[in-house]
């Protein structure tokens, strides 16, 4: 049973699709990578996954125990949060709020919830330090520690390197690799970065003009696949 | 000087506007940090000419009692402006303009058409400035503020780690199956209430700076949500009374010296965030 199947998917604005017929399945475990040029409707279809809009038309439907909203996400910086000011801990915290319901407080379960995804994004020295003052790298691990603390089976990242230094980038691809292997958590990342992708996903997904869903070993050998991956290797070198 | 404010402490009008002051600075900044920070600043001031609006129609009509016809206005005009925050195609800030000015004009209009009393300027004048209306509380005003103001003290303590992480993210919120939606209706409603309340008695220049001022100047110099809260709800307070007490002193407006001595905390906050580097 597959943890997030879409079913003959178009979304889009207002009713007006920019993509359209979209099949595919995510399964436990996967690291499932989004790609495409700039306005292809990456983001557009990260935010339907997420349910912030509803599809033009078909459905989303989770499986294997996947509630809703048991995703974890990590968007992209906001200019709002750039000066936000706020502890680290305060923002961690802020990801068990869908546990709480209604209950007005975080109970002892959440707060040692909120100290174990510090620790594992090595940021619990930092755990007093204000947001807006640490380093790009810094404040994309503490984002992500507040998507652990929201999830524990799939996250979603939307480009989160994008901004970092080249440094910065392996170390957070390291850490996401290390969720996936280790902790079993399926990634679903939105990346324009293809080189990237197919180092380390396991599915792809490439939108645009054409579409085009399947493994990576699949997709380096179709022809979209290959004239994307081959300027992106260009690029590299 | 203690001698004259011992003296001044013995008649009611000194000790109502003291106590409606302080509890209308401290409801007003609770919720400032989160405005300022939706980039809500202007909330106020577009709110209390709303108030103003919708209080020239209601002396048109002959309502009995206007608060009823006020409060309603405001805050659909609240929940309107705080909805239309995120993806819309006026965006925030000239929602607030337009509603505000648009108001404030049709407001003034109407009063002048229909002249009701025979010192409109006058009215008006005191309506948006207050100049007067905190020293005439009448004791049933100050027990509707202190109720008021407990209420919005408790809701706010109740739903403020909802607060923080709509404000902070409100799309990681909505994702995460946070209800943001509900808690954007709450703050814009509680804010509504805070307006309407606080606009007959201290006037709707006073509001914009409580909401404003107190938060800014503790963002200036601290680092995490909660202490600036608390900060900005001391800092808001403390120069509000220190304000009325000078006023009731030096014979200044209230309003405008409350307005005076936040500008001045500003300042100080500000120094202070440059000496510690922040």
């Amino acid at each position: 049973m597959a943890q997030i199947i879409c079913q003959n998917l178009s979304l889009g604005y207002d009713g007006k699709a920019i993509l359209q017929d979209l099949n595919f399945s995510i399964h436990a475990g996967d690291y499932f990578c989004i790609v495409g040029e700039n306005g292809s409707g990456k983001s557009t279809l990260m935010k339907t996954l997420l349910h912030l809009q509803p599809p033009v038309s078909g459905k989303i439907l989770t499986g294997d125990g996947l509630k809703p909203n048991e995703i974890g996400y990590l968007p992209q910086q906001t200019q709002v949060q750039r000066d936000f000011p706020a502890s680290v801990r305060e923002i961690v915290l802020s990801g068990c709020q869908n546990r709480c319901g209604f209950r007005p407080f975080y109970s002892k379960a959440e707060k040692r919830l909120t100290a174990g995804a510090m620790e594992k994004m090595q940021i619990s020295h930092l755990s007093k330090s204000c947001y807006r003052e640490l380093s790009g790298g810094q404040q994309q691990r503490v984002l992500l520690a507040r998507a652990l603390c929201a999830a524990r089976k799939v996250l979603l990242l939307d480009e989160p390197v994008s901004g970092l230094d080249p440094k910065v980038t392996a170390e957070m691809y390291r850490i996401i690799e290390e969720l996936n292997k280790k902790d079993g958590m399926t990634i679903i990342m939105i990346s324009h970065d293809i080189a990237a992708a197919v180092t380390f996903a396991s599915h792809i997904l490439h939108i645009g003009q054409s579409v085009f869903f399947g493994t990576k070993q699949e997709y380096l050998q179709s022809s979209i696949g290959k004239s994307f991956a081959g300027t992106a290797g260009g690029e590299q070198k | 000087m203690i001698e004259k404010l011992a003296f001044y402490f013995q008649y009611p009008f000194v000790r109502y506007a003291l106590v409606v002051g302080a509890l209308i600075a401290l409801c007003s900044s609770l919720l400032g940090v989160t405005l300022v920070l939706k980039r809500f600043s202007f909330i106020g001031d577009g709110l209390s000419h709303v108030a103003f609006g919708a209080m020239a129609v209601a002396a048109i009509l002959n309502f009995t009692d206007d608060m009823l016809f006020i409060l309603p206005v405001t805050v659909i005009c609240a929940i309107l402006l705080l909805r239309t925050g995120q993806n819309t195609k006026i965006k925030g800030d000239a929602a607030i303009a337009m509603i505000s000015v648009g108001a404030l004009a049709v407001g003034y209009l109407l009063m002048n058409i229909f002249s009701t009393g025979p010192n409109l300027s006058g009215d008006v004048c005191s309506t948006l400035f207050g100049s007067t209306s905190i020293l005439t509380l009448t004791k049933s005003e100050v027990w509707l503020c202190t109720v008021l103001s407990i209420i919005v003290v408790i809701l706010f303590l109740l739903f403020y780690n909802k607060i923080f992480a709509v404000t902070f993210d409100e799309n990681f919120a909505k994702a995460t199956g946070t209800r943001a939606d509900l808690f954007n209706l709450l703050i814009a409603v509680i804010i509504a209430f805070i307006i309407v309340v606080a606009m007959n008695l201290v006037g709707s220049l006073l509001i914009s700076a409580l909401v404003i001022f107190p938060a800014l100047s503790a963002m200036r110099t601290f680092k995490s949500f909660f202490s600036v809260t608390i900060c900005s709800a001391v800092l808001s307070v403390v120069c509000a009374l220190a304000g009325i007490l000078i006023s009731i002193l030096a014979g200044t407006p209230v309003g405008s010296t409350i307005v005076a001595i936040d500008i001045i905390a500003f300042g100080i906050a500000y120094l202070i965030g440059r000496v510690l580097g922040r």
